[in-house]
């Protein structure tokens, strides 16, 4: 071993992983607060799968198992998995999700770090093509029927009616489908100040997290940035040509999971393009692509897709976008 | 159907007349074959394939008159290179030994002035005339032992390159999760 | 004048441990028993030795001849007596052995009596041939011969001195600049003359601010004379400009950047963008040698870790790293031996090696104060190490394609921009051990191009000698139909005698015909 001889003390991957998650628990705390403890529970089934999948898999692929389980990464996974999913999927979903996540995004493309897909983005896309209907049942917000929320978790008769309420996306989508006019839809009661009834406020959460990322320079400023800008402008452009038929920017960065992707899963280092101008063309490439899919695709969410596509483009985005190095630059004095 | 079937010749001869063109005018003019081959062949001039010298070595498999591992000092890779150049199958070579570059040595108080090593020599790296003592210009010398045979006091050996800053190398690094002192 | 301060991008910040070894003076080591001088203290090829064994020799006597014009001399650290020439270990992270000298001193420490140079009277060809004669590289570690970089002697604008000494645990500059800060700056103010200079820019880091007092008075008093002084006829101040302390700051082409604001590009000279770079210790060499006529005989070192008495000291060329660490008290869980700093030295192979020109720094290493590195962990691309990279690479493309050697990629990532300074490695959170990596590949690509030049030439040199024997059969095919030719015209003619002329000459030709095919002379490559 050469140099250097010294190394910075607290740089480990730990540090880094463990920070995302801190950074999680506003918006957790939100969740909990505005849909009900039953996202917890959630939570937890996902941090076991995932766990155990990391575990299993390192195992038989005959890598340490300590030293990458401790790292946290399959935790982070697992809990951006559960929260991308909706509360009061069964727990057979999550697990499934976390497997797809852990076992087929990650180890089967080398394992942390050989990715090229954000795992919990495809086990996102998993789930919405495998199960379509569990996956649009969204508990309402104000509804904190933990024990209804439980059984469902666990698999009792899916009653969701009772619980369920359409998020913003959703009523937005439906709404306009049946040519009413945005500032009409968004008197109805599934609204809040700015986005969906209650959700606006978890979102506010991940917000808040993103922010701690950003100020510990966990996350580079530039995802976040490229990524509300990628969606707020391409809103901003339809919604000054026609007012009553695109919703705001900022309608779409409080519905749906513009918080949690613009600070947790665009700026997931493995899966984004890695250069400077690269990071702000990526995420705003899943802005742009979340947003059409939003309002013309045939699905109410469309950040996920917007991610993979995104993810496909990174080697190309990558070597075209190769900063200048040292000396190479214009010299800034003559 | 028989409209399906017509648009789709018309689209197989269309793209089919594209690509006859296209191979035609914008043929790209690369090095002939042998020199391409040449240029991956190490270069030592050696022989052991059974031709005089890379050159002939590399026309002889450009027109496929050799098999692609014939070549000692190349070892394994360089067949996968020119397996890879040649769109052919990879066949091992079996000794894919590393070699550290050796050169040849005359010993000086041996040496009688034959001057047979100069002949043998494929690069005319050795220097020195008939009753003369020889030596071989280690610069130049590819180590190709051609020269060992035709002596007749067997005052030549090949010797290792001696290691200095310049040519030391660093080593891969040790990888994995072993912990190192 | 108050320079503007540039900065340059990236670096690190870690723990300078600098306090250890700078609070003590700098101070003489006593004699060894026999001193073992490398052939090699040059980045620039090695010396010639000019002694033999039993030779008696003098302080400063030169005892290797630089060989070529990129060479410097090597000279008798002490005067007494060459007992030895042999291979030696040699302070390398290779472990190689190389040629050395070994003296063993006669006590009396006798100079060779070299004449002074008076800077302001002597010429400029004459300086600079002394500063070759005197064997002055490079002391901050490059070791680059010191008159290669003096060079044509114009064109250049700004003299930079470097006294950053950025690199933890090293104080070695910092005490001589507190110590010797005008003999620093009469030094720095002759590489002015010799490089054609205007102005000179000493840049120190803000954590030596003891440092910093001493070279701005000298520099002032230095002023003062200015006028009586010839060399300094129509030049402007000499700044002493004070550097935020982040390493790599004394990196030569982050220096001037930070200085100047110009930007060295990878494989071009400091000279063509009108600037050159010296170490304080170079400047302070360069001024004994030519106002005293003193060679480079000595050098401080720092000698500090897991030492009882933690210093800076004046050590001769050739004076084994071991006793260095007994005389300051090596503790005995030290387990290994840095030379150089910990970012960019590196682990003795042995402690028996020598100290040469490049030696700045000793570092006694022990599991508590260098911790062995944590297991290695796969890259996760944070970007941390991308950001900590003063050259604006992304190391861990770099790693990506060393690791898997595709060599050209990591080319193309700019792999010989990277100066090794190891911020990328020291942030890295994964640690992954990136410089390893990054020398490992270069040194397979240096290796690569060597065999596709050596194969180049054999290639050359085999279609010639195929031409040559081609030709010198066409040649012997002509004179052969040439003869041919007579014998037959001679046999026409029915001259009997021809004939038999003919036969004779053909008989004494043979052996001679022999002869052209035995002997060929070899071509010149």
């Amino acid at each position: 071993m050469s140099s250097p001889h010294i190394r910075q003390p607290d740089a480990n991957v730990r540090r880094v992983m463990s920070h995302v998650l801190l950074a999680l628990v506003p918006g957790i705390a939100a969740y909990v607060w505005q849909v009900g403890a039953a996202i917890l529970v959630d939570l937890a089934i996902a941090s076991v799968a995932a766990l155990a999948a990391e575990a299993l898999v390192l195992r038989l692929r005959k890598r340490p198992v300590a030293i990458t389980v401790g790292d946290g990464s399959a935790l982070v996974t697992a809990w951006l998995v559960a929260l991308a999913l909706p509360s009061i999927v069964p727990w057979w979903l999550t697990t499934v999700a976390v497997l797809v996540a852990i076992v087929g995004a990650k180890h089967l493309y080398g394992g942390i770090g050989q990715n090229p897909f954000n795992p919990a983005m495809v086990a996102y896309c998993t789930a919405i093509v495998a199960y379509p209907a569990l996956m649009s049942q969204w508990p309402a917000a104000g509804h904190a029927d933990f024990a209804t929320q439980l059984q469902l978790i666990l698999g009792g008769s899916r009653e969701v009616d009772a619980v369920t309420g359409a998020t913003a996306l959703d009523a937005m989508r439906t709404g306009l489908r049946n040519h009413a006019e945005v500032n009409a839809i968004l008197a109805t009661d599934a609204f809040g100040f700015a986005g969906g009834r209650g959700w606006e406020r978890i979102a506010a959460g991940y917000l808040v997290g993103g922010l701690f990322l950003l100020a510990t320079r966990i996350i580079d400023w530039r995802l976040p940035l490229g990524f509300i800008a990628g969606m707020g402008i391409t809103a901003a452009i339809f919604w000054f040509a026609a007012p009553e038929r695109f919703p705001s920017p900022l309608f779409h960065l409080a519905s749906g999971g513009a918080m949690l992707a613009a600070f947790f899963i665009v700026t997931d280092p493995v899966t984004a393009a890695s250069t400077p101008r690269g990071k702000l063309i990526f995420a705003a490439g899943v802005g742009i692509i979340a947003w059409f899919v939003r309002t013309f695709g045939a699905y109410p969410e469309g950040i996920a897709f917007g991610v993979l596509l995104m993810n496909l483009c990174v080697p190309l985005i990558d070597r075209n976008t190769q900063p200048a190095v040292f000396g190479q630059r214009k010299e800034t004095r003559p | 159907m028989l409209a399906a079937l017509l648009v789709m010749t018309g689209i197989a001869l269309a793209l089919g007349a594209a690509l006859g063109y296209a191979a035609f005018h914008f043929k790209v003019e690369g090095n002939p074959l042998a020199g391409q081959i040449d240029a991956i062949l190490p270069q030592t001039q050696c022989a052991q394939c059974g031709y005089p010298g890379c050159k002939p070595y590399a026309e002889a498999v450009a027109k496929g008159e050799a098999e692609i591992n014939l070549c000692t000092p190349g070892g394994d890779d360089g067949v996968r290179k020119l397996a890879e150049l040649l769109g052919r199958e990879f066949k091992p070579r079996g000794t894919p030994v590393e070699k550290l570059k050796t050169v040849a040595l005359i010993d000086e108080q041996t040496c009688i002035g034959c001057t047979l090593c100069i002949q043998a020599c494929p690069v005319d790296a050795i220097v020195g005339s008939a009753k003369q003592m020889h030596t071989v210009v280690s610069r130049i010398c590819t180590g190709c032992e051609l020269c060992l045979p035709p002596c007749p006091v067997d005052c030549i050996a090949l010797v290792e390159e001696p290691r200095t800053p310049q040519n030391w190398r660093w080593k891969y690094p040790a990888t994995g999760l072993k912990v190192v002192a | 004048m108050i320079s503007r301060l540039f900065g340059f991008r990236g670096g690190i910040k870690p723990d300078s441990h600098k306090a250890e070894s700078s609070a003590a003076p700098i101070r003489p080591v006593p004699l060894p028993p026999r001193l073992v001088v490398p052939l090699i203290q040059s980045s620039r090829g090695s010396a010639r030795t000019i002694v033999t064994i039993g030779d008696k020799v003098l302080k400063g006597q030169c005892i290797g001849e630089a060989e070529g014009l990129a060479g410097t001399a090597i000279h008798a650290p002490t005067s007494g007596t060459v007992t030895k020439i042999g291979r030696y270990p040699m302070a390398h992270p290779s472990g190689l052995e190389s040629l050395a000298i070994v003296i063993e001193p006669d006590g009396e420490e006798r100079w060779i009596g070299t004449e002074p140079l008076e800077p302001a009277a002597a010429s400029r060809e004459e300086l600079i041939l002394r500063v070759q004669a005197s064997g002055i590289v490079g002391m901050g570690g490059a070791t680059f011969p010191s008159h290669l970089k003096l060079g044509k002697g114009a064109g250049i604008e700004t003299l930079v001195i470097n006294g950053a000494e950025c690199e933890p645990w090293i104080t070695c500059d910092d005490r001589l600049m507190r110590e010797r800060a005008a003999d620093v700056v009469a030094g720095a103010k002759i590489l002015r003359r010799l490089s054609g200079a205007r102005r000179i820019l000493i840049g120190i880091e803000d954590n030596k601010p003891e440092a910093i007092a001493a070279m701005t008075a000298a520099a002032r008093e230095s002023g003062i004379g200015k006028d009586a002084n010839a060399v300094d006829a129509g030049d402007d101040a000499i700044d002493i400009v004070t550097v935020p302390t982040r390493y790599p700051a004394g990196g030569e082409k982050q220096l001037i950047r930070a200085l100047t604001g110009i930007e060295l590009p990878a494989g071009r000279l400091a000279a063509d963008f009108g600037v050159q770079c010296f170490n304080v210790g170079t400047a302070h060499a360069v001024y004994r040698a030519l106002v005293h006529g003193e060679a480079m005989v000595s050098r401080i070192v720092t000698v500090t870790g897991n030492v009882e008495r933690p210093g800076n000291y004046e050590v001769l060329l050739g004076t084994p790293v071991s006793r260095l660490l007994a005389l300051c008290g090596a503790r005995p869980d030290t387990n290994r031996t840095l030379m150089g700093g910990p970012m960019m030295g590196f682990t003795l192979p042995s402690v028996e090696a020598p100290i040469t020109k490049g030696s700045n720094c000793l570092i006694a290493a022990s599991p508590t104060l260098f911790p062995p590195a944590p297991p290695e962990q796969p890259c996760i691309r944070c970007g941390s190490c991308a950001r900590a990279c003063p050259v604006g690479l992304h190391p861990f493309e770099l790693y990506w394609s060393s690791r898997a050697r595709r060599f050209d990629d990591a080319g193309k990532y700019h792999l010989f921009d990277c100066i090794e300074c190891g911020c990328c490695a020291y942030v890295c959170p994964a640690h992954i051990p990136l410089i390893d990596y990054f020398r490992f590949a270069k040194s397979e690509i240096r290796a690569r191009d060597e065999e596709r030049r050596a194969a180049d030439q054999a290639r050359t040199r085999f279609a010639s000698r195929l031409a040559r024997l081609e030709r010198e059969k066409a040649e012997k095919a002509a004179r052969l139909a040439a003869r041919a030719a007579e014998t037959r015209a001679g046999l026409a003619a029915g001259d009997a005698a021809l004939v038999a002329a003919a036969v004779e000459r053909t008989r004494a030709q043979a052996p001679a015909a022999a002869n052209d095919k035995a002997a060929p002379t070899p071509e010149a490559g």
